[in-house]
């Protein structure tokens, strides 16, 4: 059921573009010339908090924004206390994102650019692909929803009314070449994480189900948060992480002050408070697509990959992952501040939250994970 | 504790703007206090608002909505159920014994306060519906061991206590009209609600937050168009004293220039005469301070000065290792499945038959459902079967210091292994005249790490006290739907009776009687004798509760831990 994209993934308007319309929200046109349905009149939900509004909480917003320069990083992890707007980053980051240029009517929102990664309705397609430009998706897994929502199933109206066989795209269908954010990631059934990790693993979401065989692209960054006090994360789900970051309430009373202030106006007014940061929100937007550019001519030098690579040896991290992570989110780093070359200062300013996730759990090491990479960042760049 | 006339009040603002304030946490026994409150609610909540009760067993397909299965096969095409949570919106949701809420539920509820709309992505349906709703936790816990989940809690401004409102007092109060005429404008509120939470140690930023909303609320409610400081004070003591976790220190706050003289709990200014005071920021943050601590229950202040320590620490999620289980237990969904490994769900298995019908059916063939393997879906049943281990730890001068670093070692080995065995860990620790909890029921690493570095030594051994209190812990955590397990270690030199008085002979006869109590509750029981040379004195008391008994003199961490794997 794809109605109208404001409604159904996080809020996705970019702010500054175009004001909140329902015909905005490209989406309707993934649901192959569905028509929208009467039943589901939009309620549409206020703007999102600003991302350029947000006061501190600097390595979430880094790590957000690194995902989004370089996908491949393999998604957000944000674990915090309550109250510290892990919500309020990841919906602010949909508003932000530059558009992409997407296969017009496509469910997968296939990149024309990329004729090796389009789905198979794509590549049956005769003569030439209309190309549009649509947001990036963030597409919300709520709490509750059931598998068949998830990895598509049959599309019942048509199913039940005609009596045709169709396949409905699920939410994974729709986060493709986006992102998926889980919010409560630690509460999440298990049988879908099992599916999740499956998918994210291998960018392909499979379909097998009496005669329907679906096979599509499901591409996305997985961006989830959680409160560690509700229980800990199964480590095959912490390690499929790239980056994870620890957000906490800020204690120092000017800054609270200044964050429930915030807050406060932009209840008091959501429109008028985005309209004062869409400037600010703008710029974000021009870094990231400046550092998108500048990605692809950023070479790791060998000093840097070495600086790496003794790093990882030095904390005992699991496998190659770690390793690999830590030079992607370093790159990605440096071309946010579009810098000539990835130095080992991207590194250890990045190594926490590249690794923290990935230690050996030591119960009798008094001092957490953060500490212990920054005490071996410490010993291993030691000049 | 709240009085009527505060809790009438919370019931009018949680009406007036049920979404706008988050609801209310009611923590009450059932009885005619809560019904009574419960009334003036209704009757405080314009009657075109929904009032509905949310049972503890509701299934997702009701709470959150779904497929309408006998709509949608009688009409032919899917039908939408609208569900709970939708069709209370803009009204006020009630959950009754809301302290038994499982996480899962609870983050459902979180999510809704905090966006406002339902999302369904369930049986092929995708729907977002509007539900600005409040809600109302009506939390039946007793003792701080039983509580509604902290995220939830959190988002709801109003929190009141009924239990000790005499039922007498709960009449039906018309409008209260504490008005006052004027109130002069309270300025900077937020800054001064910030302030105040700060002083009264409330972390989380929601809590000023709210309180703002309040603020206007009250304004609103009495007909003035900015919050006045009356208005700030109230939404201070209704909202941040609920919150708090420390005593307020004599100085608030870094600005306030006006040094703090006397003795606060007496010359608890009644701000009712605005001109009594000076109109600057410092005297109204004071006066915030001051309304709120008259909020704080009088046990958690004494607590507070005796310990000095937070009161209520976060807690995890009761039931966070709920395991799921074939055929027994709370239902929790369906999904595939073989019903000879399960139960069938029946209506889950129609639904997922329903949209097949059309298409399966062929020419000549009688009607009927036609159901294939696929279709198939089993219930799944939710079964809190998690182990929670007691560790009973005697820390008194007789049990060296080193054998608390053990018992910590091996707490923290068990722990990191907790989440592959679904397990809890907690930690009391007796010594001196009575017994503690150094850590709750948990498991996180992070806060057994931080439960137990606080753990202390020397003094008596009253060993009947440290085992009445594992045998509460043991039941509460039975009553919780787990399975405890009490790891005893002491040298069994009991020297502090159950009274708290010095006396070897008394004392020993008291642990045997505690030892034979617990033995009675049918807890399972591990008594590790920390002695250096083992002496029967403990292995008298580890018959006496049915323990198995092991003598580890030379115990480190890994032996005790493989020793109590063992044995559970």
């Amino acid at each position: 059921m794809i109605v109208n994209g404001s409604t159904h993934a996080v809020h996705r308007e970019p702010a500054s573009v175009a004001p909140p319309n329902a015909e905005t929200g490209v989406i309707r046109a993934t649901g192959r010339a569905k028509p929208a349905r009467p039943d589901t009149a939009p309620y549409a939900p206020a703007p999102s908090f600003p991302f350029s509004a947000i006061v501190g909480q600097d390595e979430m917003r880094q790590a957000l924004l690194i995902a989004a320069v370089d996908p491949s990083v393999g998604g957000v992890l944000v674990f915090g206390d309550r109250g510290t707007g892990k919500s309020t980053a990841i919906r602010g980051l949909a508003a932000l994102l530059p558009p992409m240029r997407a296969v017009a009517g496509c469910p997968y929102a296939c990149d024309p650019a990329r004729p090796g990664d389009l789905c198979h309705l794509c590549r049956d397609h005769a003569g030439g692909l209309k190309v549009h430009t649509v947001p990036v998706p963030v597409v919300d897994l709520p709490l509750g929803a059931t598998e068949d929502r998830v990895v598509g199933a049959l599309d019942l109206e048509r199913a039940l009314a005609h009596g045709q066989k169709a396949f409905e795209p699920g939410l994974l269908a729709r986060a493709n070449r986006g992102f998926l954010y889980i919010d409560e990631v630690n509460l999440l059934d298990d049988h879908l994480v099992d599916l999740l990790l499956d998918v994210a693993a291998s960018g392909i979401n499979t379909v097998e189900r009496e005669g329907l065989s679906i096979r599509h692209p499901a591409r996305f960054v997985l961006v989830g948060s959680g409160n560690p006090e509700e229980g800990e994360l199964r480590p095959q789900l912490l390690d499929r992480f790239g980056l994870a970051v620890e957000v906490t309430t800020p204690t120092d009373l000017p800054t609270r002050i200044d964050v429930v202030r915030r807050r406060d106006t932009y209840e008091r007014d959501p429109e008028a408070f985005c309209a004062a940061h869409a400037g600010a929100d703008a710029a974000i937007r021009e870094t990231l697509t400046r550092a998108r550019a500048h990605l692809p001519s950023l070479t790791v030098p060998d000093a840097t990959l070495e600086a790496a690579a003794r790093l990882c040896l030095a904390l005992g991290t699991d496998g190659l992952r770690g390793e690999l992570t830590l030079m992607r989110t370093a790159r990605a780093l440096a071309a946010l501040e579009a810098a000539d070359t990835v130095g080992v200062d991207h590194l250890s300013r990045i190594a926490p939250a590249a690794l923290r996730h990935r230690l050996r759990r030591n119960p009798l090491d008094e001092s957490g994970s953060t500490a212990r990479v920054t005490r071996a960042v410490a010993e291993v760049f030691a000049p | 504790m709240t009085t009527w006339a505060d809790a009438v009040l919370v019931a009018r603002l949680a009406a007036a703007d049920p979404h706008g304030v988050g609801g209310v946490v009611v923590r009450a026994g059932a009885g005619p206090v809560r019904e009574a409150w419960l009334a003036a609610l209704r009757v405080a909540l314009p009657s075109d608002r929904p009032m509905r009760r949310m049972p503890g067993s509701i299934t997702d397909a009701r709470l959150l909505g779904g497929l309408d299965l006998p709509a949608t096969l009688a009409a032919g095409r899917p039908v939408a159920e609208t569900g709970l949570l939708a069709e209370t919106d803009g009204g006020l949701l009630v959950v009754p014994m809301a302290e038994r809420l499982s996480p899962g539920q609870a983050a459902r509820l979180a999510a809704i306060l905090d966006t406002g709309t339902v999302r369904v992505e369930r049986d092929g349906l995708g729907r977002c519906h509007p539900a600005r709703l409040g809600v109302i936790l009506l939390d039946e816990g007793q003792g701080d061991d039983e509580a509604v989940p902290d995220a939830l809690a959190d988002r709801l401004a109003l929190h009141i206590d009924l239990t000790d409102v005499p039922w007498r007092d709960a009449v039906p109060v018309d409008d209260p009209s504490h008005a006052e005429a004027s109130d002069p404008g309270a300025g900077d509120v937020l800054g001064a609600l910030c302030r105040a939470a700060d002083a009264l140690g409330v972390v989380s930023l929601r809590g000023p937050l709210l309180a703002a909303r309040v603020a206007r609320l009250l304004a609103r409610l009495e007909g003035r168009a900015v919050p006045g400081e009356n208005d700030t004070i109230r939404a201070a003591r209704l909202v941040l004293g609920p919150r708090a976790t420390r005593m307020p220190t004599a100085e608030p706050t870094p600005e306030a220039a006006v040094p703090e003289e006397s003795a606060p709990e007496e010359t608890t200014p009644e701000p009712d005469t605005p001109t009594e005071h000076e109109e600057t920021s410092a005297s109204l943050d004071q006066r915030m301070v001051e309304a709120a601590r008259s909020a704080l229950p009088p046990g958690l202040l004494a607590g507070l000065i005796a310990a000095g320590v937070r009161p209520r620490q976060p807690r995890a999620g009761k039931a966070g290792a709920a395991a799921a289980s074939p055929r027994a237990g709370r239902p929790l969904g369906a999904r595939a499945g073989d019903p000879r490994q399960g139960r069938l769900s029946l209506v889950d298995t129609l639904r997922a038959a329903a949209p097949w019908q059309r298409l399966r059916r062929t020419a000549g063939e009688p009607q009927g459902i036609r159901i294939r393997p696929e279709d198939l879906r089993v219930t799944r049943f939710v079964q809190r079967t998690q182990t929670t281990t007691i560790f009973a730890v005697d820390a008194s001068g007789s049990a060296a210091l080193e054998r608390l670093a053990e018992a910590k070692g091996a707490v923290e080995l068990l722990l990191a292994e907790a989440y592959t065995r679904r397990d809890r860990v907690a930690v009391l620790a007796f010594r001196g005249l009575g017994a503690e909890l150094i850590l709750p029921p948990t498991r996180a690493l992070a806060r057994a790490r931080r439960g137990l570095s606080a753990l202390p030594g020397g003094g008596g051994t009253p060993l009947a006290a440290g085992l009445d209190a594992a045998a509460a812990l043991a039941r509460s955590v039975h009553r919780g739907g787990g399975t405890p397990v009490v790891v005893v270690l002491t040298d069994g030199r009991a020297n502090i009776t159950r009274a708290g008085a010095a006396g070897r002979t008394q004392a020993g006869a008291d642990a045997l009687a505690a030892a034979t109590a617990l033995r009675a509750d049918g807890v399972r029981t591990i008594l590790i004798d920390t002695a250096a040379r083992p002496q029967d004195t403990a292995r008298r008391i580890a018959e006496a509760m049915g323990a198995r008994y092991l003598p580890l003199p030379y115990a480190d961490a890994g032996a005790m831990r493989a020793a109590i794997r063992a044995a559970t």
